[in-house]
């Protein structure tokens, strides 16, 4: 080991956990907003429901490399996708902030973001619907007896309680989003795993680069995983569950490691 | 061509998805799908042992060995499969070559194939790990010592009364490891395999269609799920025979 070339590559280690960081937690943000609809759907068999639930088989039965490809090389092959909007600002934003950030599907970092939301809005799709299948019919029947009209029920009462209840998944997933998001150096950004494969190019060694990825993704993890237990031990209080830690018992769908299980 | 239908051939080049190009690389993507299996069953043979392996000394072993079982599982849930799979495989390349070396050897090559073998074996037995863990702590203890009432030894116990039991409570666990599993394999095509996404990309690329391939992999990946998931209700009913649902 050279700690050296570690030391000396640092700065490119932070703006790699920088990226690392904005993308899983934008990635979970957009997966939210997308798996909020899809939940609810799915749950009281709306509309659309076959639709979501089509959706949700399709990200959470693939693996997310091939939907990232799928984004970033597939799409580029369409010619309209080319032409279209979709692949650069329109030219009357000129230089303007909001040319800056337009979702451009040239951009490596902006496929990786909708990969990323998609696959995760499928999961979290999943784990709401969950939630939402384990609250107490004595919850929803209070709050209407109460006179709150059906979307009152469902802000206020259904979507809160399910939402605790989803809490120790909720925390899988975001390690799960970290842990997918090294999918990104694939496609050439320089996150965490980007920064240490240029480093052992750079210096053509095989351990550097790598070990401290993984020392640094264990690093976020852990604190991931520190952070969901107190959030859970404040918001669960009134449940009494107590998550996969305790010895041998297992939550079902939960059987996992510690407070990682598979998702 | 096989745009019929009267459309000019010339627009459905231009335009639309050659269909015909993925029959052409039909057989290529096939020994490509089949890698994958490949992968993913002789990993899940890897795990299962690891697995076994790291419960029995969770379970059971003096302080030594549980000790190494959760350094084992903590390294896993802590870093992600991509960065495990290119430490083992660039990393194992480095160490058996530097020990070769020290021995006098030629330079060895480490194989794509078995590195990502070991590496998503080794990832998933941390996984079972607990998964068994779990399941023979779910059994009864009860039951155990009935037997040992009954005049069997403790192979026989083991043999005739916990596995099989354990075997119904382990297997949603297993099962679910199986299918993140298979996901997980199409990592290994960064490392150069030819597995079924490494060579959908090479034909996507060579063909300047993409979408199409990766579209076919999609389609891939979730009939193997859709089998998988047939063939573990299939093994489920039986594993819960006699055990009302």
């Amino acid at each position: 080991m050279n700690f050296e070339i570690i030391a000396a590559a640092w700065p490119m280690f932070a703006k790699g956990v920088w990226i690392t960081l904005h993308l899983t937690v934008l990635a979970l943000a957009v997966g939210f907003v997308i798996a909020l609809p899809a939940a609810l759907s799915l749950h009281q068999k709306g509309r659309f429901h076959r639709v979501w639930g089509a959706y949700v088989y399709v990200f959470r039965g693939t693996p997310l490399l091939v939907q990232t490809y799928l984004i970033y090389y597939g799409l580029s092959q369409f010619d309209w996708v080319r032409s279209s909007y979709l692949w650069g600002a329109p030219a009357f934003l000129g230089d303007s902030w909001l040319a800056g950030v337009w979702p451009s599907l040239k951009s490596a970092w902006w496929c990786a973001l909708i990969a990323f939301s998609l696959n995760s809005g499928a999961y979290q799709a999943e784990i709401l619907r969950g939630g939402l299948s384990v609250v107490p019919k004595g919850e929803i029947e209070g709050a209407k007896s109460l006179g709150l009209n059906p979307s009152q029920v469902t802000r206020l009462v259904l979507l809160p309680s399910a939402l605790r209840r989803a809490l120790p998944q909720y925390g899988n997933e975001i390690v799960f989003m970290l842990h997918g998001s090294v999918v990104a150096s694939v496609i050439t950004i320089q996150d965490i795993l980007g920064a240490g494969r240029t480093l052992n190019a750079r210096h053509y060694v095989a351990y550097e680069g790598f070990l401290t990825a993984a020392a640094l993704y264990m690093a976020i993890t852990f604190a991931v995983v520190w952070a969901f237990r107190q959030v859970e031990r404040r918001y669960l209080r009134h449940l009494n569950i107590r998550p996969v830690r305790t010895k041998g018992a297992q939550a079902p769908g939960l059987a996992g490691i510690g407070g990682v299980a598979l998702r | 061509m096989s745009d019929a239908g009267g459309a000019p051939p010339a627009s459905g080049i231009q335009r639309g998805l050659r269909l015909e190009q993925l029959f052409a690389y039909a057989p290529l993507l096939g020994r490509g799908a089949l890698v994958t299996i490949e992968v993913a069953l002789l990993s899940l043979v890897v795990a299962t042992v690891l697995g076994g392996m790291g419960a029995i000394a969770k379970l059971a072993g003096a302080m030594a060995p549980r000790a190494a079982a959760g350094v084992y599982t903590t390294i896993v849930r802590g870093v992600p499969d991509l960065v495990l799979i290119l430490l083992i495989y660039f990393g194992g390349q480095r160490l058996v070559n530097d020990i070769g070396r020290g021995l006098g050897l030629d330079y060895v090559e480490v194989s794509k194939f078995w590195a990502g073998v070991a590496a998503i074996g080794f990832i998933y037995g941390a996984y079972l790990t607990e998964t068994f863990r779990g399941a023979y702590l779910s059994v009864p203890r009860g039951q155990a010592e009935a037997a040992y009432a009954l005049g069997l030894n403790r192979g026989q116990t083991l043999w005739l009364v916990t596995l099989p039991q354990l075997l119904r409570h382990a297997l949603p666990g297993y099962g679910n490891v199986w299918m993140v599993l298979v996901k997980s394999t199409a990592v290994v095509s960064v490392i150069g395999l030819e597995d079924l996404v490494g060579l959908a990309d090479k034909a996507g690329k060579s063909t300047r269609e993409p979408f199409l391939f990766f579209v076919a992999v999609i389609l891939v990946y979730l009939a193997i799920t859709a089998v998988s998931g047939w063939a573990l209700r299939r093994v489920d009913a039986r594993v819960s025979r006699g055990i009302a649902a």
